[in-house]
Formats: structure tokens, C-alpha cells, sequence
């Protein structure tokens, strides 16, 4: 098998022009999918039976988790890219997705929150999800801070990258913990495997919200791949060229 | 593959693996811990602790909530289909309580088997429908199916 495009994507320059390319078309899709998807949500799909207009934070609270979950397993997967491979730009998209996980997963669990409060009667409770998704919140938090802890950086991509990798186990542990345990969240309403348990009328505006996330999350990562690709390779020429040319 | 490159792959997997093992394990002893609440049919099992603060979660059963008429007190009875438990409160219940749907409590027991519950939180289902659609299902007679581990209210039988 030929892996010359395997070994291009690890080249930060190519990656850089690359993307540059990509980025307009990623916003574009990104803002229609998001405006579109939370229009529809907030304005046209009918109030819920029993929650009322409350209900409706499921807009941003399902898409928001759904993607701290996934983004998780791109900072791990590209974690171990970096640490077998060596890959450069695996490392630095490592970098870039920790802080976007962390902001994702506190959104989940903040409006998570808000939302608890009037179905519930409470903003907070101990129960199995909810801990553990404050556990990937620490998570987060703590691979970015232990490779700040680091001043040489390979030292600290090594480190990272383990700390990612074995904070997988959370990942399945908070996705099936609604159905392991008793828990006050209720379990899964987008199922994968049966039927899901929401009105079509509401189900669509819901997943236009998740692959707009998808897209938000796709374009904040290359944004801050590539300030990461800009910092790291400062002192080289095309980098100089680049600030030259724009200056 | 390059040795180097295989030796780094082999050690990647032995720590997911190792990771996955360890906190497998962990969970799993813990497991019992992990629960937020009681179900009816261990209390009633005796598996609850008499007069510690613990929480007890099932279906409130229809037709058995009163309220006192002069002051907040209420009293209902929630199940889970194999037993049931009559929870004694004074407050203001949430917005989604109601007959047949689930809630959380959180108080003591009692060695009469009463629970007197200081909180009331109220847990709502998977399941999200517009109003026409709700009252159709009602019409119709037609429940959801529940979780593995969770069941959801309507499938439960309160006629036991």
C-alpha cells in the first residue's frame, strides 16, 4: 500500500496549506447547519407534552455531549498516532482538541444543569452520568495541564498522549452508565440499535444540530491545529515567509 | 511496520488494555455503589439501610397520591412493579411530578417501612412527543418499550 499521503497529512506545512483551502467551505456549512438546525429547533418544532418549551436545551445539550464524547477519542486517536508515528501534526491536533473538549463537555454539563432545575427540581446530583461526565471534564483539564507541566515538549506530548489514551475507559463507562446503574438521567433517546424515542417533528431539527456540532467541532479543531502548526514552527522559513507576506 | 514503530504500537494497546482492565474491574466491585438510588423491590428486600440517608427512586403510583388539605403534606406510594413503597413528604413537589411518572427521593427510612422523604426530584423518561401526539398514544393505549436497566413508567403494571 502506498502511505506517501499518510506521511503528506504528517507534514505541518502541507496540513497548513491544506487547510487553508478547506476553511471557507467549513464555515459556510458549519453556520447553515447551526442556524438552520437551531431555527428549526427553537421556533418550529412543537413544544414537548410534558416538559414544555424546557425541553428545548436538548438543542445544544445533546450535541454538545455527543461531541465531548467523540472529541475524546480524537485526542486519544491522534495521541497515539503522535506517540507511535511521531507525526507532527498528530501531536499538535492533540493539542488543539483538549481545550475544545473541555469547553464542550462544560457546556454539556452546564446546561445540563439548567435543564435539571426545572424537570428535575435540582441543578446537581451524584448519580452515575453526570459524575462521570465531570470525571472527562477533569480529564481534559488534566491533559492540557500536564503537558503545560512539561518544558521539553516531547516529554510532554509522551505524557499527554498516555493520560488521553487511558482516559478512554471513561468514554463507554459514561455512555452506558444510564444503563448499567439507577441514575436520575434518563437513558438514551437517539438510539442506535431500535427506534428512537423522540417525535420525528423534533428528531430532525436535533440531528441537523449534531452534525452542525460535528462541523463546529471539525472547524475548531483545524483552527487551532493550525495556531498550534504556526507556534511550533515559528523559526522556519515558509512560517517567516507567511507572516512576511501577510504583514 | 518499523520495529521501533511496532514496539510503540504494542505498548499503546497494553495501556488501553491494562487501563480498560483496572477500571473494569474497579466499577465493577463498585457497582452497587454506583447507583443513585434504591428501587421499591430492594427495600422491601431489606437491602436498604433503616434511618441512614439514601435515596429511593421507582413509579408513582396512580391514584395513590394525597395531600393534606391545610399544609404541604403528601404522601404517595412508588413501585417498580415487583413492590412498593409509601413515601411521606412536606414541601413543594417539581413541576414534572405526577401519577405514573418516575421520581427520586431522598430521605430515611423508617422501621416501618415508610420513607420520609426531605427532597423530591422528579426523573423524566427518554421519551419526547408533542402534546396531539402524547394524547393520541394515550387513546391508543400504546407505552414505549423501557431500557435495559431502567424501565419506563408505562410499562409498568400497577395492578400488582
Amino acid at each position: 500500500m502506498d502511505w506517501t499521503w499518510f506521511h503528506r497529512l504528517g507534514s505541518p506545512r502541507w496540513f497548513y496549506e491544506k487547510s487553508s483551502v478547506w476553511l471557507p467551505y467549513l464555515w459556510v456549512l458549519t453556520a447553515s447547519l447551526l442556524i438552520a438546525g437551531s431555527v428549526w429547533g427553537l421556533a418550529f418544532s412543537p413544544a414537548d407534552a410534558k416538559q414544555g418549551n424546557s425541553y428545548r436545551i436538548i438543542y445544544i445539550h445533546v450535541p454538545a455531549a455527543f461531541l465531548a464524547l467523540a472529541g475524546y477519542y480524537v485526542m486519544a486517536i491522534s495521541g497515539a498516532v503522535g506517540l507511535i508515528w511521531r507525526i507532527k501534526v498528530a501531536e499538535l491536533t492533540m493539542r488543539a482538541a483538549a481545550p475544545i473538549g473541555a469547553v464542550l463537555t462544560f457546556v454539556s454539563l452546564f446546561t445540563g444543569a439548567v435543564w435539571g432545575k426545572p424537570t428535575w427540581g435540582t441543578w446537581w446530583v451524584w448519580d452515575a452520568r453526570i459524575t462521570s461526565m465531570l470525571i472527562l471534564f477533569f480529564l481534559y483539564l488534566g491533559v492540557m495541564a500536564l503537558h503545560n507541566a512539561f518544558t521539553h515538549e516531547e516529554t510532554a506530548n509522551k505524557a499527554s498522549a498516555i493520560l488521553a489514551l487511558v482516559g478512554t475507559v471513561n468514554i463507554p463507562i459514561i455512555y452506558k452508565s444510564v444503563d448499567w446503574w439507577f441514575t436520575l438521567h434518563q437513558p438514551a433517546t437517539i438510539k442506535f440499535t431500535s427506534e428512537s424515542t423522540i417525535d420525528p417533528s423534533m428528531l430532525y431539527p436535533l440531528l441537523i444540530m449534531v452534525i452542525g456540532f460535528y462541523a463546529l467541532y471539525a472547524l475548531a479543531l483545524i483552527l487551532r491545529t493550525r495556531v498550534e502548526i504556526l507556534k511550533r514552527e515559528r523559526r522556519t522559513k515558509w512560517v517567516k515567509a507567511l507572516a512576511l507576506g501577510s504583514a | 511496520m518499523h520495529p521501533v514503530r511496532k514496539q510503540r504500537l504494542i505498548f499503546v494497546v497494553f495501556v488501553v488494555v491494562f487501563a480498560t482492565v483496572a477500571i473494569g474491574l474497579m466499577v465493577f466491585a463498585l457497582r452497587e455503589n454506583m447507583n443513585l438510588f434504591y428501587p421499591p423491590s430492594k427495600i422491601a428486600a431489606g437491602e436498604a439501610p433503616v434511618d441512614k440517608s439514601i435515596r429511593a427512586g421507582g413509579c408513582v403510583m396512580p391514584g395513590t397520591v394525597k395531600r393534606s388539605g391545610e399544609n404541604l403534606d403528601v404522601n404517595f406510594l412508588i413501585t417498580d412493579g415487583s413492590a412498593d413503597v409509601k413515601v411521606f413528604y412536606s414541601g413543594i413537589l417539581p413541576d414534572l411530578f405526577a401519577e405514573g411518572e418516575a421520581v427520586v427521593v431522598n430521605g430515611k427510612l423508617s422501621e416501618s417501612g415508610d420513607f420520609n422523604a426531605t427532597e423530591v426530584l422528579a426523573k423524566h423518561d427518554e421519551n419526547y412527543m408533542p402534546p396531539e401526539v402524547a394524547d393520541a398514544m394515550a387513546a391508543a393505549g400504546n407505552a414505549g418499550d423501557g431500557a435495559q436497566h431502567q424501565k419506563t413508567c408505562e410499562v409498568i403494571s400497577y395492578d400488582s
